[in-house]
């Protein structure tokens, strides 16, 4: 930490240029021109340009892009494909058997979108409005006043060595202050864990559990594509006890993005979602689309699947919570798009009446209520007990979420309760091994080779901003109880374990290829790996993600 | 003393580029474009010279499509004063038009120095500043990786097969930045905001008077072979009957 950092003022710090992030910048500045008054708004990317850190599906529901921007198509909004033909496979390991769609599936009037290409494209609508976007620039650290509250954020210094000795290039990270600080980190912020723990914020809700989405995107033959086609898909190479399942959607050009959720609420620690997903590609439903195209991108991102009953408390003094940082994910939707650019919205608003008070720092209850009061709640209410009843194995979740949703429309009487996933994982004795085949190199691939198309930056003099807390954990824990399950869940091979064959078994970690996805952070099973900010602009490079 | 830095927006480094399915060019489609790394080098030591009291304004120019703001706005945030947008639409730009273009920028500026890129890492053409100076009739030093200015003179070292050759030439020139120059810096944040207010203006090649029609055409781009696996041979007569059937070599 640096004694001489240069102090920036802002009235309000956005933490994350994602969609929530983004949508609560746009808010802000149209409230701020209709009352006729300044105000300051930055936000603060830790890619290397908005869009860079963003990878979703996405199959978009533009209901909350309309109500921020009604006027999104004239002003060339990146939303060029609906969605027309909509697919739920069962999938066993030679057949694929067409199931009705679950209304919450149901795609009518949406797009098939590129998420990232909509966060560069909400981004140059807000610096027309004149947001000040800092890509490039990670915030480390939470700032706190002497009452407790937020304060706002500091960036990370640049120009630390790998021996934490400062380099020719050394800059001193900044601190931006605010009266409100908004984060908007996405799933399993960094910062937003600092915030649960200072303030207790999960202390009424049950822990939020997550997914691990793995995405490529191929070109495939123009004869085997669709533009709008949504194919999703569960069972097959996933066992009946584990939870996930992949989805398809046919974009422009040919392109056709592919990915595969596997929750991570898993209990054998052999399990590997990269090696499921290459595993996934072989079916034969699956293998001759791809069969005859390339594959043009990779990349992982976690989601968060607690929904309504992990959502934390939102506010605390001088800042607040918005998008799947929160947890405003729907699971049976998987849509968490038009939540977060709510969240976002209703987060400006309440922010923008609170800035007019003396008090502009203290808490912005306002939010949370008006959070109950929208649609939003509603709609993360009603599915509920959706995707904790397949804790209990896909064939009850399957009947539990029909039941639900057809009967009792999310309104039955009772609310599932579950763990958090770092506890589910269970000793390597209880579990079969799983051996996986190799990969092809034509549709599937190994990790190095998919990291390759993660575009990454990562300049290789810095800290390693995966800490262990333990340092013994990951060989005397990880390694004997689990069998090291850090070098499977990863799926940019970060992790290896070195040294086994005489004797001496250390962790390695490969700090250079992390694609900022956060299952570590989330599946470790003592909690021993945390995952901080690199220097910023480090990470992926995603293109249409 | 005023330098003038050419910048240009090329494919991000860190991309790994393709050829498009039809084999017309390169993909940029949703492709990550950044300033052209010897660029950076270049500003910087255009910046630094400034620094150093020896230029008193720092001027880039790009020749490009309007998205090439945002590389001149990222020179301006490292100390760039001033920057030029030469408009071109998406047009075809060859070496000889930008050359030509920037001459005409020249022509207005009267910079005593020019630093460009040795080489932007799209095209690899590695011919823009040499035919600027010949355009301009200034001598040239091209791959510096020092530049000392003094006297009305700049010597110039240059990294060469087994040692370094140091060059003295008269301003106004021609230099071109190579990889050791310098290690540009960080952006500071205070800057990238300050560089939204510096003045960038834009020009158009008619208004300049420059016919940037292409002169070359690319027949086919096309990505290299795909490597074939290895394969272990059992013993050396299997590898004698490969060689002999199989890659037909011997
Ligand atoms: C595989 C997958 C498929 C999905 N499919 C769909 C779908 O089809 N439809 C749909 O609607 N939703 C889908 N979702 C969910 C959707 O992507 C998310 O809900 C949405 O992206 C959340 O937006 P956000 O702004 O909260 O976070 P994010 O989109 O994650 O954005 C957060 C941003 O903040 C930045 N950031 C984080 N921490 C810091 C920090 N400390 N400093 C600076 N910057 C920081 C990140 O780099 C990132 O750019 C999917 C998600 C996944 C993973
Ligand atoms: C498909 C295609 C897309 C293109 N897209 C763009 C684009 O998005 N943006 C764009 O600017 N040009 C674009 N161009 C223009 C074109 O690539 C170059 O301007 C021209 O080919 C010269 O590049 P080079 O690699 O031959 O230059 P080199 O001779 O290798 O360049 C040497 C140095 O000259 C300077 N220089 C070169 N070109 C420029 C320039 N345009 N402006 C300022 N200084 C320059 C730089 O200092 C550079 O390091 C595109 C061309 C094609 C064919
Ligand atoms: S190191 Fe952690 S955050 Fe990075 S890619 Fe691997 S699992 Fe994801």
């Amino acid at each position: 930490m640096s004694a001489e950092r240069e102090i920036m003022e802002f009235d309000v710090v956005i933490v994350g240029g994602g969609l929530s992030g983004l949508s609560a910048a746009i808010r802000l500045k149209q409230l701020a021109a209709e009352a006729g008054k300044e105000l300051e708004v930055c936000v603060l990317e830790k890619g290397s340009e908005v869009g860079a850190h963003i990878l979703s599906g996405a199959c978009f529901e533009p209901t909350t892009l309309t109500e921020l921007i009604p006027d999104w198509k004239e002003k060339g909004a990146p939303l060029t494909v609906p969605t027309i033909d909509d697919n739920f496979i069962l999938l066993t390991e030679r057949r694929a058997i067409k199931m009705p769609t679950p209304p919450q599936m149901e795609n009518e009037g949406n797009y098939i979108i590129s998420m990232a290409n909509l966060c560069r494209w909400l981004g140059e609508q807000a610096d027309a409005l004149g947001v000040q976007i800092f890509p490039g620039f990670a915030a480390a650290e939470v700032l706190y006043d002497e009452a407790g509250g937020v304060r706002g954020v500091a960036t990370g210094d640049m120009g630390i060595g790998k021996d934490g000795q400062q380099t020719a290039n050394y800059q001193p990270g900044y601190e931006l202050t605010a009266k409100q600080t908004i984060f908007a980190e996405g799933c399993r912020g960094s910062l937003t864990r600092d915030l649960f723990e200072r303030f207790d914020l999960r202390k009424d809700a049950q822990p939020q559990t997550y997914g691990v989405g793995i995405k490529e995107i191929w070109e495939i033959e123009p004869a085997k594509h669709k533009p709008g086609k949504l194919v999703h898909t569960i069972g097959w190479p996933l066992g009946a006890a584990t939870y996930g399942g992949s989805a398809l959607y046919h974009m422009e050009n040919n392109q056709i993005a592919i990915m595969f959720v596997v929750g991570l609420d898993y209990k054998n620690p052999w399990l590997s979602p990269f090696e499921e997903f290459q595993r996934f590609k072989t079916h034969p439903a699956i293998r001759p689309l791809l069969e005859g195209g390339r594959r043009l991108a990779y990349g992982a991102r976690s989601l968060s699947e607690g929904g309504f009953q992990s959502i934390p408390k939102l506010t605390f003094p001088g800042g607040l919570l918005i998008g799947d940082t929160a947890g405003f994910l729907n699971v049976p939707k998987i849509k968490g798009g038009h939540t977060a650019m709510k969240s976002g919205m209703l987060a400006a608003e309440a922010v923008f009446e609170h800035l007019q008070k003396e008090d502009a720092g203290t808490e912005v209850t306002a939010y949370s209520d008006n959070i109950r009061k929208s649609w939003l709640w509603k709609e993360l209410y009603e599915a509920r007990n959706i995707r904790p009843s397949f804790r209990w194995g896909m064939w009850f979740g399957l009947g539990y979420s029909a039941l639900d949703t057809y009967l009792f429309r999310g309104r039955a009487p009772w609310t599932f309760s579950i763990l958090p996933d770092h506890e589910e994982i269970e000793e390597k004795e209880f579990h079969p091994k799983i051996d996986y085949p190799k990969p092809d190199g034509v549709i599937t691939f190994d990790r190095l080779s998919s990291v390759f198309l993660s575009n990454i930056n990562h300049e290789e003099n810095q800290i390693c901003h995966l800490r262990l807390r333990d340092e013994s954990a990951p060989v005397n824990i990880n390694l004997k109880k689990y069998a090291a399950p850090e070098t499977r869940y990863c799926p940019a091979g970060v992790y290896e374990i070195l040294g086994e064959e005489e004797g001496n078994p250390r962790l390695q970690i490969n700090a250079q290829n992390c694609l900022h996805c956060k299952t570590c952070d989330i599946k470790d099973p003592t909690q021993n790996i945390r995952w901080t900010t690199p220097e910023g602009g480090s990470g992926p490079n995603y293109p249409n993600m | 003393m005023k330098v003038l830095v050419p910048v240009k927006r090329v494919v991000d480094s860190n991309t790994k580029v393709r050829a498009k399915a039809d084999e017309t060019g390169v993909d940029l489609a949703n492709v990550k474009m950044s300033m052209n790394p010897f660029d950076e080098i270049a500003v910087e030591e255009a910046v630094r010279l400034k620094e150093k009291g020896v230029a008193t304004e720092v001027v880039v120019v790009s020749c490009g499509a309007s998205s090439s703001q945002e590389t001149l706005r990222t020179a301006l945030a490292v100390g760039a004063d001033r920057a030029i947008l030469v408009d071109c639409g998406d047009a075809d730009l060859q070496p000889l038009a930008v050359a030509k273009l920037l001459k005409a920028v020249s022509d207005k500026e009267n910079p005593q120095i020019i630093i460009a890129g040795k080489q932007a890492i799209d095209d690899d053409a590695n011919q823009v500043g040499q035919m600027l100076a010949a355009l301009q009739g200034w001598p040239q030093v091209t791959f510096a990786s020092r530049v000392d200015v003094a006297d009305g003179k700049v010597k110039v070292t240059r990294e060469i097969d087994g040692g370094l050759e140091t060059l003295e030439a008269s301003l106004p020139a021609v230099i071109t930045a190579d990889l050791r120059l310098n290690e540009p810096r960080y952006a500071k944040l205070p800057d990238v905001m300050k560089a939204k207010k510096r003045p960038l203006d834009t020009t158009t090649p008619a208004e300049l008077g420059v016919n940037v029609t292409p002169r070359l055409k690319t027949l086919k781009v096309s990505e290299p072979p795909k490597r074939q696996g290895g394969g272990k041979v059992a013993d050396v007569a299997d590898l004698v009957n490969k060689l002999k059937n199989e890659a037909k070599v011997i």
